[in-house]
């Protein structure tokens, strides 16, 4: 039997009233959604918050929608959501790959894309597929709305620039025409968190990647992102070669962590593996045999 | 904290600490002990229960959350003594060894049934991949569901 230690309760109704209830309690207080991180955490006590505040119940929070050439996905909005929207999955199909690949179908009914992306865990799928994006993260505090790219928003492990008194109200992508992307994942078995993940976004004018993003999940990469591949692939023609290597400079330039999923040397050759794939189906899919 | 919540269609409201797991508050404050606690690290998903239509691992949700909320349990899926045809699939296939995991998969399964009424065998496996079976290696449960949408579909479930 696992049980949080004890908290108070609140249950917001709109955004402004979760902001209002999160300067009340002065830091004190945790947003809980799906709650399939927080709770665990909670019942292994090593999150303890005082108060949760319950969001589940605000509605301007859900929903994905295309507005100004942006696709906007509500911090509410469920793992499965995302996962069977057609719309989506068309115009970026990196998400519907990364969401068919997080943990199981009940956990996905449950769990949210904000929260995913608030716990900064290392290991998070969706925090590199939208890196890969260059998505935005839309921060509500109780006097300003800040905008804050993605790849700023993890300051570390666990860790975003969402202040005490902020919430994260949604993401959004650029929609640009002309490229296509893809996630893939290497974990040990159904469910469980990546051993080694990549996304990668590519777009191409002919032969040319006039923009790309890498993104990468469990690999030890600053911030999600393989910079140094950006900029060697930005210019470039597409061919076999010129991904192998672009592949290899991003495993040089992560540092994964040694686990009980596997030792560093393994897990970088994962890192130029899956980034140099992950490269060819994108282009693949964008309409460049590679 | 007082909370109401409609579980099998009839309302309960019961006072409560904010810490307690729907899973919890379903077994030690209604005595409906059909949802089963396995890991409790929303891992096995024997705790599957319906909230508001969908299926949820009910270890891993608050009872404050389901406040005004409609939940459904195993509990209700036999109805006038005739059991559900997913609960009928798992006595002719024998789809339930120990039975630990059943309550959580009859729940999964009944929900696929209701969206997909034909699966395939692979839709199946992907259904219920978030919940463990430590007994039939998931085929004798794979051919259960599918005996169910057999079944259904021809009207013929008896009880």
């Amino acid at each position: 039997m696992q049980v949080p230690a004890q908290f108070e309760y609140e249950r917001a109704t709109s955004i402004a009233h979760a902001v209002q209830l999160l300067g009340k309690y002065n830091g004190a207080g945790r947003l809980i959604a799906g709650g399939h991180s927080l709770i665990p955490m909670m019942k292994l006590r090593l999150a303890r918050p005082e108060v949760l505040i319950d969001i589940n119940e605000v509605a301007e929070l859900g929903g994905i929608s295309r507005v100004d050439g942006e696709l906007r996905v509500g911090a509410l909005v469920r793992h499965t959501e995302l996962l069977d929207d057609d719309e989506v999955a068309q115009l970026f199909p990196i998400l519907r790959d990364a969401e068919k690949v997080i943990a199981d179908p009940i956990v996905r009914n449950r769990g949210t894309v904000g929260g995913s992306v608030c716990q900064a865990d290392p290991s998070e799928d969706l925090s590199a597929a939208f890196s890969a994006l260059r998505a935005y993260a839309v921060v509500q505090g109780a006097e300003t709305q800040r905008i804050v790219p993605l790849r700023d928003f993890f300051v570390g492990p666990y860790e975003t620039v969402v202040g005490p008194g902020e919430l994260l109200v949604e993401l959004r992508v650029p929609v640009r025409t002309g490229g296509s992307s893809a996630f893939l994942k290497v974990s040990r078995r159904a469910g469980d968190w990546a051993v080694g993940a990549v996304g990668a976004a590519v777009w191409l004018d002919g032969d040319v990647i006039t923009e790309v993003g890498i993104g990468l999940s469990a690999l030890g990469a600053r911030n999600f992102v393989a910079v140094e591949a950006e900029d060697f692939l930005r210019g470039r023609s597409v061919s076999a070669d010129v991904l192998g290597e672009a592949g290899r400079i991003a495993a040089e330039h992560c540092d994964p962590p040694v686990d009980q999923r596997g030792p560093a040397d393994y897990k970088r050759h994962l890192a130029a593996t899956l980034v140099t794939r992950a490269l060819q189906l994108a282009c693949r899919r964008a309409g460049r045999e590679v | 904290m007082e909370i109401t919540v409609t579980v099998n269609g009839q309302q309960h409201r019961r006072s409560i600490e904010p810490r307690v797991l729907l899973a919890y508050f379903l077994r030690d404050e209604l005595s409906l002990t059909g949802t089963h606690l396995g890991c409790d690290t929303s891992n096995c998903g024997a705790c599957v229960v319906w909230l508001d239509g969908v299926p949820v691992k009910s270890c891993t949700v608050l009872a404050a959350m389901a406040d005004g909320k409609e939940v459904r349990t195993v509990e209700s899926l036999a109805q006038n003594g005739k059991l559900d045809p997913v609960q009928q699939g798992f006595i002719r296939c024998h789809g339930a060894q120990c039975g630990f995991c059943t309550p959580g998969m009859l729940m999964t399964a009944r929900w696929l049934l209701d969206r997909d009424p034909n699966p395939s065998e692979e839709r199946i496996r992907e259904a219920i991949s978030g919940q463990l079976c430590r007994c039939t290696g998931y085929e004798n449960i794979v051919r259960a569901v599918r005996w169910a949408a057999e079944h259904e579909r021809r009207d013929e479930v008896t009880s």
